[in-house]
């Protein structure tokens, strides 16, 4: 029999016997930040493609979740930190190998530039808004004028908002489960999926929303591509690697995975989908908020599980 | 200079002393510690082998909490000692996420803390409390580069290991076996 | 002061709303948003340290006590010049700050005063009040049965004031539980063998050994300082440890030989090794011819004791008991088989103590390097104070002809001395406890009820709510070492020393000295003439003075070390030495014992094993605490909460219990466990066996702490086997079984 036991009772809060520093405010956030970078990405991926008459909601009414979501996200963050009134000190410096210090660079400019964005739609969206400073109308009609140079400023950045959360879990070593190359990418795709999935939700044109149901379906596919090598690639890996995919398989959170994230968050509203794309007729509400909560699922499941992997005891 | 300890696990008896000493010597608020005391035990009645390790931050080379503190507190000081500036912590918590070794803690003033090699005994060329307080004197503290250092000599005397070394962090901490 | 507690329960919420507020708070209270980190790390420049010596165990290591610019006590070092500790303390003592900042102190004098519904409570008092209470019921009780009825339970340095106040009074009533319930048995077996006791700190030269024997000793989990530091510069130097132990302890680890003996049977084992060491002459030819007297007589005692014969008794292979026999033999005269400290096991302990010290005597290493030295201490002179009345009668005649070879008073035989009865000619009315637990510390609860609902009169000195203090009339609040003056400390070692103590810090609360509550109470007794100073720091001065140093300079140096004047610290090779005993050798036949009708030599008897379903319950000691004493310092508390029950997992697999379960303990008198206790199913204990660390299970909720936490050993040991020879009280003649429903049982308070 082998016994490890800690003798001076160590038993330190939310480090014993399991790890659990981060609770729901991150998963939040990434599921937000998530959602936003994926609006983003497509509002300006179109708007450079000059798709702005097809894709209204995409390019216009989407995006103007993006600062809500940002800043609710940005608030989530602030609220998970324990040493608040410190947190101007992420803005002194930048830490290039730091990726949570990518992050609160990339925060502090795309929210600001979707704010921009947006208020460069607000008259399409209320005729009557008026901004009484002279100079707010000036930055308007700047705003209008270079949209497509602004267009590709929020691609780029919307890339690394969706895939910089992935990279800093998986700068992680001491995290097995997050420990994988995968996950930067799966992060961007899932962030572009629930996108995707907003958008289709809110548009108002039946060509945009089979459009966007198209990409998520894509990108629903891909994202099932990477969960399976992300276990592929586990149970190839090493003993901490393979006792952390124990946990969805056959583990704590098998159930919860499977069902929550794969089955109803990716699987059944792809169904869904291609059926409505085959003419039956599906209320698009249904595969769009599976696809949110899978989503948010998915991030609340991998930070939590995430945390209970580990290298030693 | 590079700084790092070497511990004695023939000797250690798991007296937990170096846990008190620490926790009266750094203010360690109770329910926390910053350094703890493991036993490994191994075999079936009466063939029994026991492992005892005073257990702490590793100071490592390759510090993934320095890697990824994103305003810069966690840092390195003299002799590779990892410590936090206090107020340059946010709290973020990814420092305690990045430690193979659990060795961080978020203390309830808000920032993180952890073992500091006790840098303010250190700067006066004193040993850290553990070392100082160990009944069993099965601690070593010194000067890797420095040949004659307690250190040196028993690592070049003695079998030894650093835990989890593939994680790959380059842990300073070393158990003599 | 805000404890660091409360901050806990606010962060470890981690709500949203909390969490802001929390770290508000720490904004407020940082250092400033822009100056460099300042840690929280003590600065040892801004602190102020006054020299104490330890009393959270026996062991009494000098050390420096640090206070800061509030003149709050925050931390506790080792001073480097005290031989106990060389400059280091173990966890207690520097856990010490524990027993200071401990919320739960006495804080008020408590006086016992009956409710209306006719339940008991304390009320507070001042201490003017209690001192009349104290001094009124003395006399009266000294009055009716004369100042020989009341007796003092003491442990620790304010026995010695409390003692000085008892025996002004007139009684010489005085005893520590530590000799019948702990080392007695060593002093007299090793005394009847050498004419010298082992007594404390144990004169065992491990530093220089080259093979120690521990029969069932636990050094490093026994944290005695001392010890402790020598064995791992044994271990340094390369000694062999042999471990003789049913459980495989942490010195078993470290130790060549691990010797997995069957539990009551150390005796049969130790007669084989004398056997082999005999019979292959692995003994001191010229130490036991010049030195001892009885060789040929024990040579035929122990001719059948073979190592085949105790194999089938302790099972312990006969190769192994040989090839232990031989490195104890290669290693003479550096060797030493451990006289053990907690000695009272079965009854026939100081027979166990004699076939140890014999095996000592024939390897010769009493009085030499790596075995014994001669310790000694300092005679310091006492304060002049008149001379104490003779008492009319004191413990020996109490007693009643029992334990004739007892040393000092047996506790147990006050207690009973407490019990009314019709043969009891020398009955104890009134204690005075001080420094001592006794329901945690004595077996056989039971008597110890029937003694306290039958006195008179008791007082409880103490720092802490104690259990023994809820059964107290009186009960008079002690502040902390840490707070007080006392007297030097004196014990014996290789070279002589003293070590002084001096307050630090004012005492908390309303708790005052014992030497001070002493005094008052001689006061209102007309006795204050044996107390003649005002403050004790005048009798420590004086003292001091008479050693040529004085308070000044003890406060620099903490310690002071004088020359050996009593002679070498060993024989030096073929030296005359005359031994104290009858006939002035080194007795491997004791005419002492013979003399009292008790065997000469030790003879191996069978002890009760455990019926089926019951497992002999084995108790010890953990680093990090000293018993019920720290069992509520929040410092140690950090480290070990509870106690837990060690299960073989073969037996934890037939109950089915599974680790970190709790489990109620009953034994074979049916007496169960107030609370129950976590399972640790570990191989390190034998199947017919569980282990248990000593000192948890308290029922007093004063203690918040350590109230219901772990459970109580000695609640378990109803079964109590007497040694007939100095009255030790055996206590690992108990059997337990386990219950996993909760038995309904009410904590008692």
């Amino acid at each position: 029999m082998k016994e490890e036991i800690f003798v001076s009772g160590r038993n330190i809060p939310n480090v014993d016997p399991f790890l659990h520093i981060w609770h729901w405010q991150i998963p939040l956030y990434l599921f937000l930040g998530g959602l936003a970078a994926g609006i983003m990405f497509f509002a300006s991926l179109y708007t450079i493609l000059g798709k702005e008459k097809e894709m209204p909601t995409t390019i216009k009414w989407a995006t103007f979740l993006v600062p809500v979501a940002l800043v609710l996200g940005l608030f989530a963050l602030f609220l998970d930190l324990k040493h608040q009134w410190y947190f101007w000190r992420l803005y002194l410096t930048i830490r290039l190998e730091s990726p949570m210090s990518w992050g609160a660079w990339v925060l502090m400019l795309i929210t600001p530039l979707s704010m921009m964005w947006v208020s460069s739609y607000i008259k399409e969206l209320f005729p009557k808004w008026d901004w009484k400073f002279e100079i707010l109308n000036k930055f308007e009609k700047l705003i209008i004028e270079y949209r497509k140079p602004l267009a590709w400023v929020l691609l780029i950045l919307s890339v690394i908002l969706g895939i910089y959360t992935g990279i800093l879990l998986s700068a992680f070593n001491a995290r097995p489960l997050w420990n994988t190359a995968i996950l930067g990418p799966l992060f961007l795709v899932s962030g572009l999926s629930t996108g995707a999935a907003a958008i289709m939700w809110m548009s108002k044109s039946h060509f945009e929303r089979s459009f966007m149901s198209k990409v998520d379906l894509i990108l629903i596919g891909i994202e099932l591509f990477f969960i399976i090598h992300l276990f592929m690639g586990f149970m190839a890996s090493t003993a901490v690697q393979i006792n952390a995919a124990e946990l969805f398989l056959g583990g704590q959170f098998t159930v919860s995975f499977w069902v929550f994230v794969v089955i109803l968050g990716l699987v059944f509203p792809a169904i869904l989908e291609i059926l409505e794309l085959r003419g039956y007729k599906i209320p698009v509400a249904i595969p769009a908020l599976l696809i949110l909560f899978g989503g948010l699922m998915f991030r609340f499941i991998m930070v939590e599980a995430g945390q209970i992997t580990r290298y030693l005891y | 200079m590079r700084y790092a300890m070497a511990i004695d696990t023939k000797k250690c008896v798991g007296c937990s002393d170096c846990v008190v000493a620490c926790q009266t010597e750094n203010n360690v608020p109770h329910g926390y510690c910053r350094d703890w005391v493991v036993e490994v035990m191994d075999g079936t009645y009466p063939s029994l082998e026991l492992e005892i390790r005073s257990e702490r931050c590793n100071h490592c080379d390759n510090s993934p909490c320095v890697r990824c503190c994103p305003t810069g507190a966690s840092h390195y000081e003299m002799g590779g000692i990892v410590t936090v500036t206090h107020n340059e912590c946010i709290g973020c918590g990814a420092c305690i996420e990045s430690c193979p070794y659990d060795a961080r803690y978020s203390h309830p003033d808000g920032y993180v803390d952890k073992c500091t090699f006790c840098l303010h005994r250190v700067e006066k060329g004193e040993k850290p409390a553990c070392v100082s307080v160990c009944p069993t004197n099965c601690m070593y503290f010194g000067d890797l580069d420095d040949p004659g250092s307690d250190v040196s000599v028993a690592l070049k005397n003695r079998k030894h290991k650093t835990l989890a070394p593939e994680a790959g962090t380059n842990p300073h901490i070393f158990y003599l076996i | 002061m805000k404890t660091r507690r409360d901050f806990i329960k606010i962060s470890a919420l981690g709500t949203a709303g909390i969490a802001v507020a929390a770290s508000s708070f720490s904004y407020a209270k940082g250092s400033g948003l822009f100056a460099k980190d300042a840690t929280q790390s003590l600065d040892d420049s801004d602190l102020q340290r006054t020299p104490t010596y330890c009393e959270v165990c026996f062991w009494k290591c000098a050390g420096w006590t640090y206070t800061n610019s509030t003149n709050e006590i925050v931390k506790i070092l080792g001073n480097d010049e005290d031989p106990h500790c060389n400059g280091r303390l173990c966890p207690r003592g520097t856990g010490g700050v524990g027993m200071y900042h401990d919320k739960d102190r006495l804080k008020t004098p408590l006086i016992r005063v009956k409710k209306e519904d006719g339940k008991s409570t304390f009320r507070e008092a001042s201490w003017d009040e209690a001192f009349d209470f104290v001094a009124a019921n003395m006399k009266k009780v000294g009055a009716e049965y004369g100042p020989e009825s009341i007796a003092l339970f003491n442990h620790g340095s304010s026995g010695h004031h409390m003692g000085h106040l008892l025996q002004a009074f007139g009684s010489s009533n005085i005893v520590a539980p530590s000799y019948a319930q702990c080392r007695g048995p060593r002093e007299v077996g090793f005394g009847a063998t050498f004419g010298a006791e082992i007594g404390s700190p144990e004169p065992t030269d491990i530093r220089d050994t080259k093979c120690m024997v521990l029969i069932g000793s636990h050094i490093g989990e026994n944290m005695h300082n001392g010890q402790v530091q020598e064995m791992s510069m044994a271990i340094d130097n390369g000694a062999t440890i042999i471990t003789v132990d049913p459980r495989f302890s942490t010195a078993a680890s470290k130790s060549k030989f691990w010797l997995p003996i069957k539990p009551a049977t150390d005796l049969a084992l130790l007669l084989a090794w004398i056997h082999v060491i005999i019979n292959e002459e692995l003994y001191d030819k010229k130490y036991v011819e010049r030195y001892t007297y009885g060789f040929d007589l024990l040579k035929k005692h122990v001719e059948n004791m073979t190592p085949e014969w105790a194999y089938g008794i302790t099972t312990i292979k006969p190769d192994v008991i040989r090839k232990t026999a031989r490195e104890m033999g290669n290693a003479s005269p550096s060797v030493i088989v451990h006289p053990g400290r907690h000695a009272t096991w079965y009854g026939d302990d100081t027979q166990r103590s004699r076939a140890i010290a014999i095996l000592n005597a024939l390897l010769g290493s009493w009085g030499r390097r790596g075995g014994f030295y001669f310790k000694e201490a300092l005679h310091v002179p006492h304060y002049p104070t008149p001379a104490y009345p003779k008492p009319k009668w004191s413990w020996k005649e109490a007693m009643n002809g029992k334990y004739p070879m007892a040393g000092l008073s047996v506790s147990n035989s006050l207690i009973d001395a407490s019990i009314p009865s019709d043969d009891n000619k020398y009955q104890i009315h009134a204690w005075i406890v001080s420094g001592t637990n006794l329901p945690l510390t004595m077996p056989d609860k039971s008597t110890l009820k029937k003694a306290m609902d039958a006195l008179d009169f008791m007082v409880v000195v103490d720092t802490m709510p104690m259990e023994i203090t809820g059964y107290a009339d009186v009960v008079l609040p002690e502040c902390t070492y840490l707070e007080r003056f006392d007297d030097l400390r004196v014990e014996p070692h290789r070279v002589p020393s003293i070590a002084v103590r001096m307050p630090a810090a004012k005492p908390k609360y309303d708790s005052m000295p014992s030497w001070w509550i002493a005094k008052k109470i001689a006061d209102k007794l007309d006795l204050g003439h044996y107390f003649p100073w005002n403050d004790y720091s005048e009798v420590v001065e004086w003292q001091l003075k008479e050693l040529g140093t004085s308070l000044e300079e003890m406060k620099t140096l903490g310690v002071k070390k004088f020359d050996r004047e009593s002679g070498a610290l060993y024989m030096r090779e073929g030296e005359d030495f005359e031994f104290s005993t009858n006939t002035g050798k080194v007795e491997l036949y004791s005419t002492e014992l013979a003399k009292h009708g008790f065997d000469p030599m030790p003879i191996y008897t069978a002890h009760p094993e455990p019926p089926s379903g019951f497992y002999r319950l084995i108790y010890g000691r953990a680093p990090m605490h000293t018993f019920s004493r720290t069992a509520n310092n929040p410092n140690l508390t950090d480290l070990m909460h509870e106690n837990a029950v060690w299960i073989n997992p073969k037996v934890a697999k037939l109950w089915s219990i599974k680790k970190d379960q709790y489990v109620w303990l009953k034994n074979q008198d049916e007496q169960v466990s107030t609370f129950p206790v976590k399972v640790r199913v570990t191989e390190r204990i034998r199947w017919d066996s569980v282990y248990m660390v000593h000192g948890f299970g308290h029922s007093n909720k004063n203690l918040k702490t350590a109230f219901g936490h772990g459970a109580s050993d000695s609640e378990m040991i109803t079964n109590v086997m007497i040694d007939p020879i100095m009255g030790g009280t055996g206590m690992r003649g108990n059997f337990i079984t386990f219950i996993t429903e909760d038995p309904g049982k009410e904590a008692k308070l």
